[in-house]
């Protein structure tokens, strides 16, 4: 546990010196989202149905766009091999290198979405709703995220290899956490979404750092 | 004790060594010698565990290293070509990052002696993306200060290193072998050390 904690305050001391690549994703997220009101025009009714929708792929963007860097310093200064080689589980230091990026890329995202929800007319406890689901959904997005990181290490043209490979994977995801904003809408009872979204997290949390730790002693080769 | 037993490696479709044999008892030291490409690198990779051998065993003191990890990654320490440095952090947070992550906790005091050791008083503060190849090889080697470990594993480490400093490090190698400790080095200079064996690929 204690490895896990250093590393994940190793990855926040080295954001807090680049706070621009932070930054980036989260202005990203803001602007993507504040188009389609733009975009749309004021149509309160059409907004408020699309409104889950664009926050939540807005969201897997944002998540995208951090992905590719997330081992690749790591990797090209040899930080990655120290780790591997360390007599810590590496299992638990990948770990704290994925909680880390949740904490600067997914939770922000999580604080945002109801000032963002405004735009769409969104209300009371459909943004409850909506924050609940991102809550749950972008530690997911995290660990999903990063076996495509581990797998794309290193080859060339990964970026847009890690799109190909990851976005069909968020669609799960997508489609509950979506889904439960409309849902409450609709007056249903919105248990079940959540429920589906955090058994995935739940699975996704146990499997995923074994899946990337096994990507990334391939990769070192 | 650290030997490797018929030990074979390929890159890709080319078979980089086969057959290779040592055996080193505390207080000696292994010279690999050899061209570019000639697999210096693989091989030290290989000894650690990094890449996976095609054929034969490393075994360190009578264990196999690819059954008994745990014991040998805390008896080794590497210094690959690489180094591993933050240039965003300074030297002594890079250390003290660097040895948390390898499960050793280091204060300040510590941190700071090994870095003035290494000759950089002075230097401790600043971002490491201002220092010199030089200076910056030379906070590498302060882990071999701090890091407790019988066995160094250590990839052309005195590239980029100035006289003093190949003269420091040789002392600090030849030290680590008197107190028992083991190390294998590849390098083109000659290292005014004794006990040491020599390995042509």
């Amino acid at each position: 546990m204690n490895t896990l904690l250093v590393s994940l305050r190793r990855d926040l001391l080295l954001a807090g010196r680049r706070r621009s690549e932070v930054l980036t994703a989260l202005f990203f997220f803001v602007v993507v989202v504040s188009l389609f009101p733009l975009g749309i025009g004021p149509e309160p009714a059409l907004l408020r149905r699309i409104g889950p929708g664009v926050l939540w792929v807005a969201a897997l963007l944002a998540t995208l766009l951090g992905l590719p860097r997330l081992f690749a310093a790591d990797h090209a200064d040899g930080t990655l091999e120290q780790m591997a080689l360390s007599s810590q589980p590496f299992v638990l230091q990948l770990a704290g290198k994925v909680a880390a990026h949740w904490l600067l890329c997914g939770l922000p995202l999580v604080l945002l979405a109801p000032v963002l929800g405004l735009q769409f007319g969104l209300e009371g406890d459909a943004l409850v709703v909506l924050m609940l689901s991102l809550l749950i959904g972008t530690p997911l997005l995290s660990l999903i995220g990063a076996i495509g990181a581990a797998l794309t290490l290193g080859v060339r043209g990964g970026g847009v290899l890690l799109s190909l490979l990851v976005l069909p994977l968020f669609i799960p995801a997508l489609v509950f956490g979506a889904g439960s904003v409309e849902a409450q809408a609709a007056g249903l009872s919105v248990r079940g979404h959540l429920s589906v979204l955090g058994a995935m997290l739940a699975l996704a949390a146990f499997f995923s750092p074994w899946a990337t730790t096994a990507s990334l002693r391939i990769a070192m080769e | 004790m650290f030997t490797a037993t018929d030990l074979a490696c390929s890159r890709g479709e080319r078979r980089l060594f086969e057959g290779l044999n040592f055996s080193l008892e505390p207080g000696e030291w292994l010279h690999v010698k050899g061209e570019n490409g000639a697999g210096k690198t693989t091989l030290l990779r290989t000894l650690i565990g990094l890449s996976p051998a095609d054929e034969g065993e490393v075994r360190w003191r009578g264990a196999d290293t690819r059954e008994d990890t745990d014991d040998y990654r805390r008896a080794f320490v590497y210094l690959g070509h690489q180094s591993a440095l933050k240039e965003e952090l300074t030297p002594i947070e890079n250390l003290r990052l660097t040895l948390a992550l390898d499960g050793f906790a280091a204060d300040d005091e510590h941190l700071l002696d090994a870095l003035r050791r290494m000759g950089l008083r002075g230097r401790e503060n600043l971002p490491a993306r201002v220092l010199s190849a030089g200076q910056k090889r030379r906070v590498l080697l302060a882990r071999l200060l701090l890091r407790p470990a019988d066995l160094w594993v250590l990839d052309e480490p005195f590239n980029a290193l100035d006289a003093a400093g190949i003269a420091l490090l040789c002392t600090m190698i030849g030290g680590h072998l008197d107190v028992g400790g083991i190390a294998v080095v590849t390098s083109h200079q000659v290292i005014p050390l004794p006990r040491g064996q020599e390995l042509a690929l």
